[in-house]
């Protein structure tokens, strides 16, 4: 908002417009100081992205659900989180984010440049869908104990999941055995140790 | 007279070792002079190894001795005896240095050839067992 307005003035002597503040100045000073607080110039940077990790980098998660297995990396999204995927065809591990900190970043990487990412993935495709309308208490209280009826996956989803996939997998059939490294599940044995193991 | 001892590699000038640590790590070099105790000289003109003491405890013996190499021979002496010798060969042929190399190649490897060794071998094992099967019935 601008600090001044310019108002139609009354009279034909008064110069028709006068410039008016917008906000009235207080009648009285207050009593007693209050102190303002200081003005916070720090702002948060985004998070950096490992320097070995990049679009088609093939990572392993050590974490969740899909700990083990390896997958394909993305792209950084907006909240420096990784967005990765199986692909979902190869191994089950659908488009997905992940936190870099739970990931080892390994040297091979799939040539990922032809594949057009749609701009539809963002954080905010991933978050979680609003519930649906509340259920009357009735029914909730009814509805106690009883498996919940599944929702389906949207449909809109699993088309662009498939699509992805597509593309992706075409690229990994291009080198022999990649497609069953990422079928496989990456562990430890006896003797190893990540620190000193080359990835 | 002695009994002759059932050592067969002894610290003594013109003994090849294999260094173990320190910046010529994995090079062999030769002993040139023998300190005390703890340390020799080694010199290794051809094979890259500076002359220097080193602690027996950093070295291990290999079975090569370069034959009548003069004690606390330089550099240039050292390299000749060396090569008449043609000890670099009888290493390279030497099954513990390629042992050493493939040891080598094999922590170098990343995650997805270490995956497709693990196919290679898996392979083999098929192959092995199927022809086995085959000779015994």
């Amino acid at each position: 908002m601008s600090e001044y307005k310019e108002v139609k003035v009354g009279g034909e002597k008064n110069g028709q417009t006068r410039l008016v503040p917008t906000k009235k100045a207080p009648r009285f000073y207050p009593a007693e100081d209050v102190r303002q607080p200081k003005k916070v110039r720090k702002t948060a940077k985004p998070t950096a992205l490992r320097s070995k990790i990049t679009p088609g980098t093939i990572l392993i998660l050590l974490a969740g659900r899909f700990r083990g297995k390896r997958v394909v990396f993305l792209k950084q999204l907006n909240s420096g989180l990784l967005l990765v995927t199986g692909p979902y065809k190869a191994n089950g591990v659908p488009l997905r984010r992940v936190n870099q900190a739970y990931v080892i970043a390994t040297s091979t990487k799939v040539d990922i440049s032809g594949v057009q990412l749609s701009e539809k993935l963002t954080d905010a495709y991933f978050a979680k869908a609003k519930a649906s309308k509340s259920v009357s208490a009735e029914e909730e209280f009814f509805a106690e104990g009883k498996p919940k009826a599944k929702e389906a996956y949207p449909e809109e989803k699993a088309s662009e999941q498939k699509d992805l996939d597509k593309a992706i997998l075409a690229e990994i059939k291009k080198t022999a055995n990649l497609e069953k490294y990422l079928k496989a599940s990456w562990g430890l044995q006896k003797g190893q140790f990540p620190h000193e193991m080359v990835f | 007279m002695p009994e002759p001892s059932t050592f067969k590699k002894f610290v003594e000038v013109g003994r090849v070792v294999l260094l173990n640590s320190g910046a010529s790590e994995g090079k062999i070099a030769v002993i040139v002079e023998i300190i005390d105790h703890n340390r020799a000289i080694i010199d290794g003109p051809s094979t890259g190894v500076p002359r220097q003491p080193y602690p027996y405890k950093h070295l291990t013996l290999t079975p090569f001795v370069v034959p009548s190499l003069p004690r606390a021979a330089g550099s240039g002496v050292v390299k000749k005896y060396y090569e008449k010798s043609g000890i670099a060969e009888k290493w390279a042929e030497s099954s513990w240095s390629k042992r050493r190399e493939a040891l080598q190649k094999r922590r170098a490897l990343n995650d997805f050839e270490r995956f497709e060794v693990m196919l290679l071998k898996k392979q083999r094992r098929d192959t092995v067992r199927k022809s086995l099967k085959k000779s015994v019935a």
